[in-house]
């Protein structure tokens, strides 16, 4: 088995007000396969990615301890520089929020924080971000209008170009359709599809049905507490603990 | 019936101020004039323009806002964005507000021992700024706090989740959205200090000077105390004088009102939330 992409052994987080936390989670992220972290609201999993990409960093954190490994390093670490961490790690929230800019600057922002200074290098960067989210072909002749002229799904994909340009290892996202119509939700699942040989992403979805119909890992969490981790679809199939064969059955969540 | 006496009541707060404007500008509008607003007072005020007084509450303006801009704006965004809620940010604001209630009189009392008297600035255009500095740092610190609080937090986050730091999100995101909030309580401040007499009294402000300032560290002569002085110490002053005086002083700080307005409004429609 190859390197995996990321390691985490007896994570725990508990926030300042004593809200949702992490109990002791372990678990191995595969690389280049679609990682999805599944289960009813308050579960645990909007926490962990926060925790992978320390944007929990600007919460109120009473206790973070355990093991964080991204090659090697434990990303919990004081010296982690986590604004390079961002960069390679990046997330897609449920909502579309574009950034008060142009398209164009939503995409090239991330790029030009991280110290781009080439103008040439930026639009070919952009160009690349917005192809591989399937979105040039939409916006090519409109870059410079503000972002909030597209519509809902092309909004996200956006936001998946901005990810895109800064050339992450791993892609978060978390319920990234929730918001979005059939269609739009068709054009994101196929672009994890076509693209996971390349990236390796953690996929928080909607729904079972999305869980069952993307996942290559499955980890199913309840309440702070990984109850069941499965590589491949076996998970939803013949589900070892009983919780999960409850969830998975829609009998509760 | 409610209805209709709440509006009466919201009529009733716009008539007094339309009634001094509209009787201001009766009284005065005929005394201006191309020379009263570029030639010095003569015959001891009692003819003659306002030149003088005029630059020179530009000048105490341009000099407020240089000092009170930066240091307010920093400030505000210090307390928006980085300050934590601690003991310490709890006592500066109660100082911001506390200092936002402290009489104008007593801003001017505190120039002229510290700018005046200790720095030796002398009463002079810069210790006068500086006095309507300190007034105005409560209002621009406010306004600046405010507007960075009314551009949602989710945009801090994505910056931050692109690997932009703190201030680079900040920088690029956060205070453009800000600005016209900011520019807006920037120049309301600054309207209110064009106006105020009592902090340049023992700062900076001239009785009566026929040039005009030739530095800093010169005394002026300035709009709101050059209408004191000819309402009450000149005898025998003209009245068309006084009025037209207090006209110049109004379309001044009304002018700045209105810029403040009007960028207020092309920012609303711009706003992208």
């Amino acid at each position: 088995m190859s390197e995996k992409a990321l390691i985490l052994r007896n994570l725990r987080v508990q926030y300042l007000d004593g809200m949702e936390s992490l109990r002791g989670i372990t678990l191995d992220v595969e690389p280049h396969a679609i990682n999805v972290f599944f289960g009813p609201a308050g579960g645990g999993k909007s926490t962990i990615l926060r925790t992978i990409n320390r944007l929990i960093d600007l919460d109120d954190i009473k206790q973070m301890e355990g093991e964080l490994l991204f090659h090697g390093k434990n990303l919990l670490d004081a010296d982690v520089d986590v604004t390079e961490l961002r960069r390679k790690i990046g997330v897609v929230f449920s909502r579309p929020i574009p950034l008060p800019l142009t398209i164009y600057q939503n995409v090239s922002f991330g790029l030009e924080a991280a110290g781009e200074k080439d103008k040439k290098k930026m639009d070919q960067q952009v160009e690349k971000a917005l192809k591989q989210a399937t979105l040039w072909d939409e916006v090519y002749d409109r870059l410079n209008e503000p972002a909030n002229t597209l519509s809902g799904g092309q909004q996200q994909r956006m936001c998946l170009a901005r990810v895109m340009a800064l050339e992450p290892e791993i892609i978060m996202l978390d319920e990234p359709t929730s918001a979005l119509d059939p269609i739009s939700t068709a054009k994101i699942e196929q672009f994890m599809q076509d693209t996971k040989e390349k990236y390796t992403f953690i996929l928080v979805p909607n729904n079972v049905s999305q869980a069952a119909r993307m996942a290559d890992t499955a980890a199913f969490f309840l309440q702070g507490e990984l109850i069941e981790y499965g590589v491949g679809k076996s998970i939803f199939v013949t589900p070892k603990d009983k919780r999960t064969q409850d969830y998975v059955e829609g009998r509760f969540g | 019936m409610g209805f209709n006496l709440v509006r009466l009541i919201a009529l009733l707060t716009v008539l007094p101020i339309l009634g001094i404007v509209a009787y201001i500008i009766i009284q005065g509008a005929g005394s201006l004039s191309l020379e009263f607003l570029t030639q010095v007072p003569t015959n001891g005020m009692r003819s003659g323009g306002i030149f003088p007084a005029i630059v020179g509450t530009f000048y105490l303006t341009i000099g407020t806002a240089l000092f009170a801009v930066p240091l307010g704006v920093a400030a505000g965004i210090y307390i928006s964005e980085y300050a934590k809620d601690t003991l310490w940010t709890r006592l500066i604001r109660i100082a911001i507000i506390s200092l936002a209630g402290v009489p104008s009189v007593v801003y001017g009392l505190f120039g002229l021992g510290l700018f005046v008297i200790f720095l030796r600035f002398g009463t002079s255009i810069l210790a006068a700024s500086l006095t309507l500095s300190i007034m105005t740092l409560p209002v621009i610190i406010s306004t600046t706090e405010e507007a960075l609080r009314t551009v949602p937090a989710r945009f801090r986050i994505v910056g931050r989740s692109l690997g932009a730091t703190q201030w680079q999100t900040i920088r690029k995101i956060i205070l453009p959205q800000a600005l016209p909030g900011i520019v807006t309580g920037v120049i309301l401040g600054l309207e209110r200090a064009a106006g105020e007499t009592a902090p340049i009294l023992f700062t900076g402000a001239a009785f009566f000077l026929p040039r005009l300032p030739s530095s800093i560290l010169s005394a002026t002569m300035a709009l709101p105390y050059h209408i004191f002085v000819i309402s009450t110490q000149v005898p025998g002053m003209p009245v068309q004088i006084q009025y037209g005086t207090v006209v110049v002083l109004l379309i001044y700080a009304l002018g700045m009102n209105l810029i403040a307005t009007l960028i207020r409004n092309k920012a609303r429609k711009n706003r992208q939330w």
